[in-house]
């Protein structure tokens, strides 16, 4: 890769000393693009962006906000009443959160469907998990920091999880509370580290860039760029396309900032944090919804109560996540895009389904017919990495991919199986 | 066809539950609010007369300690009424030169003062139970606006044909499990409204929740105001973004 030349002096001697000028000119300019890209790849540079709305409006309550037991619920109450633009930068942080997660689940469903996980790019999706995993641990510290009862029994359920761990479980809860309750060395704790979160998600997105700056992105028929013909310059094409997209975000996220901000909400969170006061229903956020119906569907023990159901419903909400870590190596079947599998694609309709019936299960109390609901369709989210990938890269038999982007995309294409490149 | 049939009649199995759960206590009238809807305001004359019966009636037990009384003049009263207003309540002070703690009348700068010292003064001068403090109440129940005032219009005396209430307690339609500890604190004529409006308990359970959706969101109006701008600029804006992005990728064989 050649190094461009600056016309600008300064420039030029700042970047043959620190070639930053060179990066970005090479990362965000010159960057070749798959020139097929639909709508649903601009989720990444999305959440991207989410991040540091949330980063620099984090910093900005952060000056207001006390994390101590007798002041966090009223200092956030003074943000929302006494805080020039309080309620705005609290608002915008609060949804930017439900924002952040809406952003990257189509991102990461995005990645399923196109086989954006497969090789070369079994790293770049596998730092996607952890960062999926760094954001969970980032919105739950958060969400107990304005000190309300949800805050606060969120964090008692969540935390008790860890005493499930046998022989050492009941001293890890008493390590992460930094005392025998929910408190507020644990609200201090949680304040810090909710700091401190965002920043190693930082890094990983930049790994993740790093990562797919290296095997470049995927598109939606799933095929390797066979030439310059293929791709596009990253900018202005993909710059153009992705304002646009970010434009049509903003009205939605800001819609709901400015006339619904407590859609997502849960009212008994504008009750002080009550120890001695639990509420009804415990429902964490909607986000982790699907992953608390996963954790309540064991209720029975294994190998006669050696395994206790709480350690394996524990075990199988982590494998829940830890199982796309394997997802790469799951899918055995050489085509990447859902395009050209027409049973993979049903099932990831099905697979997508299955997550909102596990998100409803986990809004209900676990009664009745909702415990079955739980179970079944926890059965049927495992079952869909471990038994129907595997089996689809055997028996499925794909349809016949394109020549090439540029074949399958432009009129002028030649051999390219019609129908495919209609769709 | 058949197929949509079937999945209405599942979504419907399915939701029925949850409808049933609710049955327990009905779901309260809805009220036509002036703040309801996307461009919904507070009436300024119903605030006030909101805030009068919170100071004659609720303040005897709820606290409202978010509200300053110089918020009161975002409702409409003078920066002279509301120094006469917060007059008429007495906070504690101090410690003065000789290290002493005094009472002294309130300011306009002091928030509203709380009826009881604590939780525990509360809880037994009203039979065990805790009067919750009022400043976010709105927001804090299911239901908001509707709620407050369903709980404050729906009681039933004497209770309903089979129902035994436990001793101190009152029959209420919308509180969960009917059975609530607060005595009904309103009743016709209950205050004297200076406007002339009549004071019947639906007009000042509708004044008061209106006051109190207003303690709960004080920037209602403005969050609204501005992100009218906020939504049009976006749109004009995003429409904008559209047509460049038309333009520069009209190049692109795709």
């Amino acid at each position: 890769m050649e190094a461009p030349t600056w016309k600008n002096p300064v420039i030029g001697w700042i970047d043959r000393r620190l070639p930053i000028f060179t990066m970005m000119q090479h990362d965000l300019v010159d960057y070749p693009t798959p020139k097929n890209l639909n709508y649903w790849w601009n989720f990444g540079s999305l959440a991207g962006i989410v991040l540091v709305i949330m980063i620099a409006t984090g910093v900005v309550l952060a000056m207001q906000y006390t994390p101590h037991v007798n002041h966090a619920f009223e200092s956030v109450e003074r943000i929302m009443r006494d805080v020039n633009y309080g309620w705005l930068l609290r608002y915008l942080h609060m949804n930017g959160a439900s924002m952040f997660f809406i952003v990257v689940y189509i991102h990461m469903f995005r990645g399923l469907y196109y086989g954006s996980y497969k090789a070369p790019r079994e790293l770049l999706w596998i730092i996607g998990v952890f960062i999926l995993l760094a954001m969970m641990a980032t919105a739950f510290m958060g969400y107990v920091l304005p000190w309300g009862q949800m805050s606060f029994w969120g964090a008692t359920v969540i935390t008790n999880l860890f005493s499930a761990i046998p022989l050492v479980g009941e001293y890890i809860v008493t390590w992460l509370w930094g005392g025998f309750s929910v408190d507020n060395a644990t609200l201090n704790r949680f304040f810090s580290l909710h700091y401190l979160m965002p920043f190693v998600i930082f890094a990983l997105v930049f790994l993740h860039l790093v990562a797919l700056h290296t095997s470049k992105s995927n598109n939606p028929l799933g095929i390797d760029v066979k030439g310059p013909q293929d791709t596009i310059p990253f900018t202005p094409y993909y710059t153009a396309k992705d304002m646009f997209g970010l434009g049509v975000f903003m009205i939605v996220y800001l819609g709901f900032v400015f006339f619904a901000p407590n859609f997502f909400g849960e009212p008994d969170n504008y009750i002080k944090a009550n120890p001695m006061v639990t509420p009804p229903h415990i429902v964490p956020e909607w986000y982790f919804l699907p992953f608390y119906a996963i954790l309540r569907a064991i209720t029975f023990d294994l190998f006669w109560g050696l395994i206790p159901a709480k350690l394996l419903g524990v075990i199988a909400m982590f494998g829940s996540i830890i199982v796309l870590v394997f997802l790469p190596w799951l899918d055995r079947s050489p085509v990447r895009s859902a395009r050209f599998r027409p049973i993979y694609k049903q099932f990831f309709w099905i697979f997508l389904i299955d997550c909102f019936l596990l998100g409803y299960a986990g809004a209900n109390p676990p009664e009745g017919y909702f415990v079955i609901l739980g179970q079944v369709a926890t059965a049927y989210y495992f079952a869909h990495f471990l038994i129907i990938i595997p089996l689809l890269g055997f028996l499925e038999r794909p349809r016949p991919l394109p020549a090439s982007i540029s074949a399958a995309v432009t009129a002028k294409g030649a051999g390219v199986p019609a129908r495919s490149a209609a769709e | 066809m058949k197929k949509i049939l079937a999945a209405t009649a599942l979504a419907a199995a399915l939701w029925a539950p949850a409808a049933g759960a609710s049955s327990e206590a009905p779901t309260p009238p809805s009220v036509e609010w002036s703040f309801n809807g996307l461009f919904g305001t507070f009436d300024r004359g119903q605030l006030q007369r909101g805030y009068q019966v919170y100071a004659e009636v609720c303040h005897s037990c709820h606290a409202l300690s978010l509200m300053a009384f110089r918020n009161l003049q975002q409702i409409g009263f003078s920066e002279e009424q509301v120094a006469q207003l917060a007059a008429q309540f007495e906070v504690q002070d101090g410690p003065n030169d000789e290290g002493d703690m005094f009472m002294r009348p309130a300011r306009a700068s002091d928030h509203v003062p709380s009826p009881f010292a604590n939780e525990q003064a509360a809880r037994f001068a009203n039979n065990g139970a805790y009067p919750p403090d009022q400043s976010l109440i709105v927001k804090a129940r299911k239901g908001g606006s509707d709620y407050i005032h369903g709980i404050l219009v729906g009681y039933r005396d004497p209770p309903p044909e089979g129902v035994t209430l436990n001793e101190g307690m009152h029959f209420n339609d919308y509180f969960p499990g009917h059975q609530i500890a607060m005595a009904p604190p309103l009743s016709d004529g209950r205050v004297e409204y200076a406007d002339g409006t009549e004071a019947t308990l639906d007009q000042q359970a509708k004044d008061v929740t209106a006051f109190l959706t207003w303690v709960s969101e004080p920037t209602l109006e403005e969050r609204r105001r501005l992100g009218i701008s906020v939504i049009l600029f976006l749109i004009v804006l995003t429409g904008l973004l559209y047509a460049l992005k038309r333009q520069i990728w009209s190049d692109v064989d795709h």
